[in-house]
């Protein structure tokens, strides 16, 4: 057994805030002890730094199978390390759509050797058309936790309420599926490549009512209401969203809500510029929603920070606002992002990013609890006071479009480790 | 002045003396040889990504009477149908060695996105429903023309204006210019307008064309396309004239003095009927000859050897280079991009100092 110490960290965690060392054995990759005064083989100075259990994202696009130019499993799980990730929901819209037990393997298979946890979605709809039911059975037993067709809502409502039946029913392992929705009604947002406001009416760019979002939202509520079956909110963006939620929540019902940085961090003035960076679905919304977005995350309603990180090469982001795809990348800025934006205690912002959204990915064996000898050492070591410039080709994704670049921001992880293996040091990848 | 993407990046200032700058060029219009050596060595090119006869063919005219080179650069209304990126082609367009692109195409900010590719000077012919600054400069001529002046008059623009980039742009010259705009039109067709602003400028929104038919100086028609039914945003044609066309009726009623604009291409019968389009208030036809000496002065501001500088106006008058003679090196290569000021010509001063611009000044 060969053992690493951090050193006399800051640890934040389910069991609170306070001074500790963490002892990991680097072969079996558990952690060994967490305590005062401990010793190892190696130590890790973590004086002045924050030691977290590792970040888990609810939304990210790998693009592997399919778009591979733009991103693979193993670049994406580089930028997961960078940004403090050791375990990530990979979204199913690849090509083809992750709707087969045989791309879900592949995807499994690429993860294995990726710098952190990779946990597949798969699509609703077999190719994410919102036509035929996917293998929901044949992908649960093949380990699948969620269900999305995201990139699109499921449009029709009866759909979703079969979805939603027949997902909630299937034999699992005690770990019930949760189906995860992209909220917009397309006949609403048709042609809308923005937010439609003040500003796409300026800028004569066709605009997504905040209702598009608001309208599935309520549908799914209600279908949650009667199926009784999990439903999860993905990249919230409205106020009018956030409130249903929180209502919903009230009234007890299993919902559940994730929130981007992008979302609660900038709004659709930044479209003014026309650069494509900008374009985003959900789209960057008003000052008003993204203040409601930012409560909702303060006060509970939101239940995750998700970056919904979306890879594009600079060649396909080069074209027009109109022609452009939508996305942006996430995942190295997303905690110092969280940091300058919301006014909370770290416990709890750590807890967006950590033993909150790991629940709702049921990936709670692995990621987000809290540091205790046994566990998988997933680990962030964070320097809250780390000053950085973003830049997006700096960055480990293939693709370089981030909405930050150029800003200058506090807070980064400093170390991360996966399964005990120091896959991050000293803010670089190790391999 | 580098560029023009959008009537929004020109002070009430510069408008002023663009409009004053047209004027004398309107003067050479109307020489035996209408054309000048100005522009003589530059090369303009046309990247109309978007079909538009009319206006590729004013800029056209315009660059040719300054004496610019022009090449045409005719592309589908999508980068992606050839698979190149803008980038690549705007970057392919400037090695070619061009002193100025003017770009149309479908999209929206497209002429400001081709401007990060290229060192060449883009002019604005239109993007999508964004803006179509020298259409409202050619507007705010011809009003000026007609009326005298911009500052006071009320001006109805009538229409769909959710999808105009007329609209964006005219709306911003009009109120800026001290206006007062009316806007009337189905309210599918309008954007968002809230607290008597649109576009972030004061417009006020009438729902009956009728109210205001009789209090306007100019009633600005808009064109409707017929593919807003099948959208389902207005029910029909029929209904769409008589709920807010021009009709002979309507204009009837209109002030002794007010005018009739439209930016063409025109639905005759339907937001204005054919004998109001050929009656004797309709300026659509000074409209179309004035887009000419308007894209004169904005390219001559952009590339001419004055350059268009807003803190000295007089020197833009001076620098105009007026001679009533065609070029006489005209197919001889200079070797050189720089186009030396032709030797003052005092014979053509009494033209400069009577020419329309002087005169519309005084009245203003």
């Amino acid at each position: 057994m060969s053992t690493l110490v951090l050193k006399d960290g800051r640890v934040v965690d389910g069991n609170g805030d306070r001074i500790a060392d963490v002892v990991i054995d680097t072969d079996s990759g558990l952690i060994v002890e967490v305590g005062k005064g401990l010793g190892a083989d190696e130590e890790l100075d973590c004086e002045g730094l924050v030691v977290s259990p590792g970040f888990v994202d609810l939304h990210v696009h790998l693009r592997e199978p399919g778009m591979e130019a733009a991103e693979t499993i193993l670049t994406g799980s580089r930028a997961a390390a960078r940004g403090g990730f050791t375990g990530v929901v990979a979204m199913p819209n690849t090509t083809p759509s992750t709707d087969s037990v045989a791309v879900v393997e592949q995807v499994m298979a690429a993860g294995r050797k990726a710098l952190c946890e990779v946990s597949p979605s798969a699509a609703i709809s077999v190719g994410r058309k919102g036509e035929q039911l996917s293998p929901m059975g044949e992908l649960v037993h093949a380990g699948v936790r969620i269900f999305t067709d995201d990139g699109n809502g499921v449009q029709d409502a009866k759909f979703m309420r079969s979805a939603l039946e027949y997902a909630g029913g299937l034999p699992d392992d005690g770990r019930p599926v949760v189906l995860a929705q992209h909220c917009e009604v397309e006949a609403l947002s048709k042609g809308g490549v923005m937010n439609e406001g003040e500003w796409s009416a300026k800028l004569g760019l066709g605009g997504q009512p905040a209702e598009a979002e608001d309208l599935m939202v309520m549908r799914d509520i209600a279908l949650s209401r009667l199926t009784g079956v999990h439903v999860h909110f993905q990249h919230v963006s409205t106020a009018g969203a956030v409130a249903m939620v929180r209502a919903a929540k009230a009234g007890g019902l299993p919902v559940t809500a994730e929130a981007t940085p992008h979302h609660f961090s900038l709004t659709d003035a930044a479209c003014a510029s026309f650069d494509p960076v900008f374009k985003v679905h959900p789209p960057l919304r008003t000052d008003a929603d993204r203040a409601a977005v930012k409560a909702g995350l303060e006060d509970g309603t939101i239940d995750a920070i998700a970056t919904d990180h979306a890879p594009h090469t600079d060649e396909s982001k080069e074209r027009s606002f109109d022609e452009a795809p939508p996305g942006m990348l996430g995942l190295e800025t997303a905690f110092a992002v969280a940091l300058e934006e919301l006014d909370l205690p770290l416990a709890d912002l750590l807890a967006l990013l950590t033993n909150r959204p790991a629940a709702i990915a049921r990936m709670t064996d692995t990621q987000g609890a809290a540091l205790a000898a046994g566990r998988p050492a997933n680990i962030a070591v964070l320097d809250l006071e780390h000053q950085w410039e973003v830049s997006g080709a700096a960055m480990s994704s293939i693709a370089s479009n981030t909405p930050f670049e150029g800003r200058s921001l506090r807070g980064r992880a400093r170390h991360t480790f996966y399964k005990g293996e120091h896959v991050l040091a000293n803010f670089e990848v190790t391999r | 002045m580098k560029q023009l993407l959008s009537i929004d990046d020109l002070s009430e200032n510069d408008i002023e003396s663009l409009l004053d700058l047209a004027a004398s060029f309107a003067e050479v219009q109307k020489r035996s040889v209408p054309k000048v050596p100005a522009l003589r060595g530059k090369t303009i090119v046309m990247a109309f990504f978007e079909d538009s006869t009319r206006t590729r063919s004013s800029f056209d005219i315009a660059a040719r009477r300054l004496s610019a080179d022009v090449a045409t650069f005719a592309a589908g209304a999508s980068s992606l149908s050839k698979g190149e990126s803008l980038r690549d082609t705007v970057e392919t367009i400037t090695a070619m060695g061009v002193d100025a692109i003017v770009v149309r195409h479908a999209h929206p900010g497209v002429p400001g996105a081709i401007s990060r590719y290229t060192d060449a000077a883009i002019v604005n012919a239109g993007d999508g429903r964004h803006q179509h600054p020298t259409q409202a400069l050619l507007d705010a001529y011809t009003m000026r023309e007609a009326l005298g002046e911009i500052a006071g008059k009320r001006i109805l623009l009538a229409g769909d204006i959710l999808n105009s980039r007329v609209a964006r742009s005219n709306i911003s010259l009009f109120t800026r210019m001290g206006a007062e705009v009316v806007v009337c039109g189905p309210h599918t067709l309008l954007p968002p307008h809230r607290d008597g602003t649109m576009f972030g400028y004061p417009v006020s929104v009438v729902k009956n064309i009728d109210d205001v038919i009789d209090s306007v100086d100019v009633a600005y028609m808009l064109r409707i396309q017929r593919e807003r039914i099948a959208e389902a945003v207005i029910p029909g044609i029929g209904e769409y004239r008589s709920v807010y066309g021009l009709t002979a009726e309507r204009a009837s009623r209109m002030a002794p003095h007010a005018v009739v604009m439209h930016p063409g291409p025109m639905n005759r019968g339907v937001e204005i009927d054919a004998a109001v389009a050929d009656s004797d208030r309709s300026l659509v036809t000074q409209q179309v000859a004035n887009g000419v000496v308007v894209r004169m002065a904005v390219l001559y501001s952009i590339l001419g050897p004055g350059r268009f500088d807003t803190d000295d106006e007089r020197a833009v008058v001076e620098d105009l280079n007026l001679v009533d003679t065609p070029d006489p090196a005209e197919g001889e290569e200079s070797g050189s991009d720089h186009v030396d000021p032709a030797p003052q010509d005092s014979s053509t001063k009494p033209d400069n100092a009577s020419d329309p611009a002087t005169k519309v000044k005084e009245t203003a």
